[in-house]
Protein backbone atom coordinates (compact mmCIF):
# COMPACT_ATOMS: atom_id res chain seq x y z
CA UNK A 1 0.00 0.00 0.00
CA UNK A 2 1.34 3.59 -1.27
CA UNK A 3 2.60 5.68 2.05
CA UNK A 4 4.35 8.85 2.73
CA UNK A 5 6.66 9.29 5.57
CA UNK A 6 7.05 12.50 6.62
CA UNK A 7 9.78 15.05 5.38
CA UNK A 8 12.83 14.81 7.88
CA UNK A 9 14.14 18.06 6.59
CA UNK A 10 12.58 20.08 9.16
CA UNK A 11 13.82 17.44 12.55
CA UNK A 12 17.59 16.67 10.96
CA UNK A 13 20.42 18.58 9.54
CA UNK A 14 21.31 18.74 6.00
CA UNK A 15 24.44 19.17 4.81
CA UNK A 16 23.68 22.40 2.50
CA UNK A 17 26.67 19.84 -0.34
CA UNK A 18 23.99 17.54 -0.27
CA UNK A 19 20.79 19.55 -1.32
CA UNK A 20 22.93 21.46 -3.53
CA UNK A 21 23.70 18.71 -5.33
CA UNK A 22 20.66 17.64 -5.46
CA UNK A 23 18.91 20.15 -7.15
CA UNK A 24 22.46 20.60 -10.01
CA UNK A 25 21.48 17.06 -10.60
CA UNK A 26 17.76 18.01 -11.61
CA UNK A 27 18.51 20.72 -13.54
CA UNK A 28 21.93 19.06 -15.18
CA UNK A 29 20.07 15.57 -16.22
CA UNK A 30 19.19 16.21 -19.83
CA UNK A 31 23.36 15.24 -21.43
CA UNK A 32 23.81 15.46 -25.40
CA UNK A 33 25.05 11.56 -24.36
CA UNK A 34 21.16 10.74 -24.51
CA UNK A 35 20.70 12.18 -28.52
CA UNK A 36 23.72 9.76 -29.50
CA UNK A 37 22.49 7.40 -27.88
CA UNK A 38 19.11 7.69 -29.49
CA UNK A 39 20.60 7.93 -32.69
CA UNK A 40 22.42 4.52 -32.59
CA UNK A 41 18.91 2.93 -31.22
CA UNK A 42 18.27 4.55 -34.61
CA UNK A 43 20.55 2.35 -36.30
CA UNK A 44 20.21 -0.74 -34.32
CA UNK A 45 16.05 -0.72 -35.37
CA UNK A 46 16.48 0.42 -39.03
CA UNK A 47 20.46 -1.43 -39.88
CA UNK A 48 19.57 -2.74 -43.29
CA UNK A 49 18.97 0.82 -44.40
CA UNK A 50 21.91 2.88 -45.99
CA UNK A 51 23.80 4.58 -43.15
CA UNK A 52 22.72 8.34 -43.70
CA UNK A 53 24.83 10.22 -41.61
CA UNK A 54 22.73 14.07 -42.13
CA UNK A 55 19.60 11.78 -40.86
CA UNK A 56 21.16 10.19 -38.29
CA UNK A 57 22.61 14.03 -36.74
CA UNK A 58 19.36 15.34 -37.26
CA UNK A 59 17.92 12.78 -34.73
CA UNK A 60 20.66 14.54 -32.82
CA UNK A 61 20.13 17.57 -33.21
CA UNK A 62 23.56 18.06 -34.57
CA UNK A 63 25.58 18.66 -37.47
CA UNK A 64 26.78 15.91 -39.34
CA UNK A 65 30.22 16.72 -39.04
CA UNK A 66 29.94 16.97 -35.25
CA UNK A 67 27.86 13.84 -34.92
CA UNK A 68 30.52 11.08 -36.01
CA UNK A 69 33.03 13.07 -34.17
CA UNK A 70 30.74 12.95 -31.00
CA UNK A 71 29.56 9.18 -31.41
CA UNK A 72 32.89 8.12 -31.67
CA UNK A 73 34.69 9.75 -28.23
CA UNK A 74 31.15 8.67 -26.52
CA UNK A 75 30.95 4.68 -27.34
CA UNK A 76 34.50 4.33 -29.03
CA UNK A 77 34.05 3.54 -32.27
CA UNK A 78 32.73 5.48 -35.57
CA UNK A 79 28.76 4.99 -36.40
CA UNK A 80 30.23 3.18 -39.40
CA UNK A 81 31.75 0.90 -37.65
CA UNK A 82 28.87 0.51 -35.34
CA UNK A 83 26.31 0.16 -38.24
CA UNK A 84 28.93 -2.99 -39.56
CA UNK A 85 29.22 -5.03 -36.16
CA UNK A 86 25.30 -4.64 -36.45
CA UNK A 87 25.22 -5.90 -40.20
CA UNK A 88 27.44 -8.44 -39.53
CA UNK A 89 25.44 -9.97 -36.35
CA UNK A 90 22.66 -10.09 -38.39
CA UNK A 91 24.49 -12.05 -40.63
CA UNK A 92 25.84 -14.55 -38.30
CA UNK A 93 22.16 -15.57 -37.18
CA UNK A 94 21.29 -15.74 -40.43
CA UNK A 95 24.17 -17.71 -41.56
CA UNK A 96 23.51 -20.40 -38.56
CA UNK A 97 19.98 -20.42 -38.86
CA UNK A 98 18.86 -20.85 -42.12
CA UNK A 99 20.26 -22.04 -45.50
CA UNK A 100 19.68 -18.85 -47.30
CA UNK A 101 22.51 -18.38 -49.86
CA UNK A 102 24.97 -15.64 -48.93
CA UNK A 103 24.31 -13.24 -51.37
CA UNK A 104 20.89 -12.83 -49.93
CA UNK A 105 21.88 -12.68 -46.69
CA UNK A 106 24.34 -9.95 -47.80
CA UNK A 107 21.34 -7.57 -49.10
CA UNK A 108 19.66 -8.28 -46.62
CA UNK A 109 21.37 -7.24 -43.80
CA UNK A 110 22.01 -4.22 -45.72
CA UNK A 111 25.53 -4.17 -48.08
CA UNK A 112 25.22 -3.56 -51.78
CA UNK A 113 28.00 -5.94 -52.90
CA UNK A 114 29.25 -9.20 -52.16
CA UNK A 115 32.44 -8.10 -52.27
CA UNK A 116 31.88 -5.82 -49.24
CA UNK A 117 30.24 -7.89 -47.45
CA UNK A 118 32.85 -11.11 -47.58
CA UNK A 119 35.22 -8.65 -47.00
CA UNK A 120 33.97 -6.74 -44.03
CA UNK A 121 32.70 -9.71 -42.15
CA UNK A 122 36.13 -11.64 -42.54
CA UNK A 123 37.70 -8.53 -41.32
CA UNK A 124 35.41 -8.39 -38.22
CA UNK A 125 34.64 -12.23 -37.86
CA UNK A 126 38.02 -13.81 -38.78
CA UNK A 127 36.76 -16.10 -41.50
CA UNK A 128 34.97 -16.17 -44.62
CA UNK A 129 30.84 -15.81 -44.30
CA UNK A 130 30.95 -19.83 -46.14
CA UNK A 131 33.55 -21.10 -43.39
CA UNK A 132 31.58 -19.69 -40.98
CA UNK A 133 27.96 -21.14 -41.37
CA UNK A 134 30.29 -24.40 -42.19
CA UNK A 135 30.66 -24.55 -38.55
CA UNK A 136 27.43 -24.21 -37.05
CA UNK A 137 26.02 -26.36 -39.86
CA UNK A 138 24.99 -30.03 -38.72
CA UNK A 139 27.00 -29.87 -35.69
CA UNK A 140 24.11 -29.18 -33.89
CA UNK A 141 25.10 -26.02 -32.04
CA UNK A 142 22.44 -23.28 -31.60
CA UNK A 143 22.13 -19.88 -29.56
CA UNK A 144 19.11 -19.64 -28.06
CA UNK A 145 18.86 -16.69 -26.00
CA UNK A 146 16.49 -13.75 -25.98
CA UNK A 147 17.04 -11.10 -28.87
CA UNK A 148 17.89 -8.55 -26.27
CA UNK A 149 20.99 -10.55 -25.57
CA UNK A 150 21.80 -11.66 -28.78
CA UNK A 151 21.84 -8.15 -30.19
CA UNK A 152 24.32 -7.05 -27.49
CA UNK A 153 26.27 -9.79 -26.50
CA UNK A 154 26.33 -11.83 -30.02
CA UNK A 155 27.49 -8.86 -31.72
CA UNK A 156 31.36 -9.48 -32.77
CA UNK A 157 34.08 -7.60 -30.80
CA UNK A 158 35.20 -4.40 -32.76
CA UNK B 1 16.32 -18.42 3.81
CA UNK B 2 15.91 -15.33 1.17
CA UNK B 3 12.18 -15.66 0.24
CA UNK B 4 11.64 -13.50 -2.56
CA UNK B 5 13.18 -10.25 -4.28
CA UNK B 6 11.19 -6.93 -3.07
CA UNK B 7 13.01 -4.07 -4.27
CA UNK B 8 15.47 -3.18 -7.19
CA UNK B 9 17.35 0.13 -7.96
CA UNK B 10 17.32 1.91 -10.92
CA UNK B 11 19.60 5.19 -11.53
CA UNK B 12 16.87 8.25 -12.84
CA UNK B 13 18.24 11.27 -13.69
CA UNK B 14 15.27 12.89 -12.88
CA UNK B 15 12.78 11.69 -10.08
CA UNK B 16 9.79 13.58 -11.23
CA UNK B 17 10.43 13.16 -14.94
CA UNK B 18 10.60 9.31 -13.64
CA UNK B 19 7.57 9.51 -12.33
CA UNK B 20 5.72 10.68 -15.48
CA UNK B 21 7.50 8.04 -17.53
CA UNK B 22 6.96 4.83 -14.85
CA UNK B 23 3.53 6.31 -13.34
CA UNK B 24 1.73 8.26 -16.06
CA UNK B 25 2.94 5.93 -19.26
CA UNK B 26 3.80 2.44 -17.77
CA UNK B 27 0.93 2.28 -15.63
CA UNK B 28 2.65 1.62 -12.50
CA UNK B 29 1.61 3.49 -8.62
CA UNK B 30 3.55 5.35 -6.72
CA UNK B 31 4.43 2.40 -3.58
CA UNK B 32 6.22 5.44 -1.30
CA UNK B 33 7.24 8.68 -1.88
CA UNK B 34 9.39 9.96 0.81
CA UNK B 35 11.30 13.03 1.62
CA UNK B 36 14.30 11.85 3.92
CA UNK B 37 15.92 15.75 3.52
CA UNK B 38 19.16 14.38 2.27
CA UNK B 39 17.04 11.95 -0.57
CA UNK B 40 13.66 11.69 -2.03
CA UNK B 41 13.48 8.20 -1.46
CA UNK B 42 10.89 6.67 -4.65
CA UNK B 43 9.59 3.66 -5.18
CA UNK B 44 6.78 2.53 -7.65
CA UNK B 45 5.50 -0.64 -8.16
CA UNK B 46 2.91 -2.58 -10.79
CA UNK B 47 -1.03 -2.88 -9.38
CA UNK B 48 -1.13 -5.94 -9.57
CA UNK B 49 2.35 -6.95 -7.95
CA UNK B 50 1.85 -4.22 -5.01
CA UNK B 51 4.85 -6.35 -3.00
CA UNK B 52 7.64 -5.76 -5.45
CA UNK B 53 8.88 -2.28 -5.85
CA UNK B 54 11.27 -0.53 -8.02
CA UNK B 55 13.47 2.48 -6.04
CA UNK B 56 14.00 5.54 -8.68
CA UNK B 57 17.14 6.83 -7.08
CA UNK B 58 18.68 10.21 -8.34
CA UNK B 59 22.65 9.88 -8.39
CA UNK B 60 24.24 12.18 -6.46
CA UNK B 61 25.86 13.30 -3.06
CA UNK B 62 25.77 12.60 -0.51
CA UNK B 63 25.91 9.01 -1.49
CA UNK B 64 27.98 9.40 -4.22
CA UNK B 65 30.70 12.23 -4.66
CA UNK B 66 29.80 14.76 -7.63
CA UNK B 67 32.12 13.25 -10.13
CA UNK B 68 30.82 9.69 -9.85
CA UNK B 69 27.26 11.20 -9.90
CA UNK B 70 28.33 12.74 -13.18
CA UNK B 71 30.00 9.20 -14.33
CA UNK B 72 26.69 7.26 -13.30
CA UNK B 73 24.00 10.12 -15.12
CA UNK B 74 26.84 9.68 -18.05
CA UNK B 75 26.50 5.93 -18.17
CA UNK B 76 22.91 5.94 -17.87
CA UNK B 77 22.64 8.49 -20.81
CA UNK B 78 24.55 5.83 -22.88
CA UNK B 79 22.36 3.10 -22.09
CA UNK B 80 25.45 1.55 -20.45
CA UNK B 81 24.20 1.70 -16.86
CA UNK B 82 23.78 -1.99 -16.49
CA UNK B 83 20.18 -1.26 -14.77
CA UNK B 84 16.85 -1.60 -16.96
CA UNK B 85 13.31 -3.57 -16.28
CA UNK B 86 11.21 -6.40 -18.38
CA UNK B 87 7.81 -6.31 -17.57
CA UNK B 88 5.38 -9.67 -18.21
CA UNK B 89 1.94 -7.95 -20.54
CA UNK B 90 -0.61 -9.94 -21.36
CA UNK B 91 -0.81 -8.29 -24.70
CA UNK B 92 2.33 -6.72 -26.25
CA UNK B 93 0.83 -5.03 -28.97
CA UNK B 94 -2.12 -4.07 -27.74
CA UNK B 95 0.55 -1.80 -24.70
CA UNK B 96 2.74 -1.06 -27.83
CA UNK B 97 0.08 0.85 -29.79
CA UNK B 98 -1.23 2.62 -26.17
CA UNK B 99 2.12 3.51 -24.80
CA UNK B 100 2.56 4.94 -28.98
CA UNK B 101 0.11 7.35 -28.30
CA UNK B 102 0.97 7.96 -25.38
CA UNK B 103 4.09 9.56 -27.35
CA UNK B 104 6.74 6.38 -26.26
CA UNK B 105 9.63 5.64 -28.59
CA UNK B 106 10.37 2.61 -28.92
CA UNK B 107 13.57 0.62 -30.22
CA UNK B 108 12.61 -2.24 -31.21
CA UNK B 109 8.43 -3.10 -32.53
CA UNK B 110 6.71 -6.39 -30.85
CA UNK B 111 8.08 -8.87 -32.60
CA UNK B 112 7.41 -12.88 -32.73
CA UNK B 113 9.86 -14.52 -30.58
CA UNK B 114 10.14 -18.80 -29.36
CA UNK B 115 9.66 -17.50 -25.79
CA UNK B 116 6.71 -14.70 -27.09
CA UNK B 117 5.80 -11.46 -28.50
CA UNK B 118 8.41 -8.73 -27.31
CA UNK B 119 9.26 -5.00 -27.44
CA UNK B 120 11.56 -2.69 -26.32
CA UNK B 121 11.95 0.80 -25.50
CA UNK B 122 14.02 3.48 -22.79
CA UNK B 123 13.45 5.46 -20.46
CA UNK B 124 14.02 8.98 -20.67
CA UNK B 125 17.29 8.75 -19.54
CA UNK B 126 18.66 5.69 -21.35
CA UNK B 127 17.58 2.55 -18.66
CA UNK B 128 16.47 -0.30 -21.88
CA UNK B 129 13.05 -1.67 -20.76
CA UNK B 130 11.13 -4.53 -22.20
CA UNK B 131 7.45 -5.90 -21.87
CA UNK B 132 6.94 -9.46 -23.33
CA UNK B 133 3.67 -11.44 -23.72
CA UNK B 134 4.53 -15.43 -23.25
CA UNK B 135 3.39 -17.94 -25.07
CA UNK B 136 0.37 -19.52 -24.88
CA UNK B 137 1.85 -22.57 -24.15
CA UNK B 138 4.83 -23.67 -23.15
CA UNK B 139 8.21 -22.18 -24.27
CA UNK B 140 9.29 -24.67 -26.74
CA UNK B 141 12.77 -23.77 -28.19
CA UNK B 142 13.04 -23.99 -32.26
CA UNK B 143 15.25 -26.52 -33.87
CA UNK B 144 17.94 -25.20 -36.32
CA UNK B 145 16.46 -23.96 -39.34
CA UNK B 146 13.52 -22.44 -38.34
CA UNK B 147 14.27 -19.76 -35.55
CA UNK B 148 12.70 -16.39 -36.43
CA UNK B 149 15.24 -14.10 -38.27
CA UNK B 150 14.07 -10.96 -37.56
CA UNK B 151 15.00 -8.79 -34.82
Amino acid sequence: MAHTVPSWTDERAVSRRAVVGLRECRVRWRSATAAWLRARDAMDRAFAQPLQVPALARVAHVSPAHFSRQFRSTFGETPHRYLQRRRVERAMELLRETDRPVTEICFDVGFNSLGTFSRTFGAIVGEPPTAYRARFTGNGVALRIPACGAMAWLRPAG
Amino acid sequence: MLKRISHSFIHVLDQDAALDFYVGKLGMVVHTDADLGVMRFLTVNLPEQPDVELVLMLPGPPAYDDATAAQIRELVAKGAAGGGVIFETDDCRATYERLLTAGVEFTQEPTERFYGTDCALRDPFGNPIRFTQPPDGPVVVPPVGELETQR
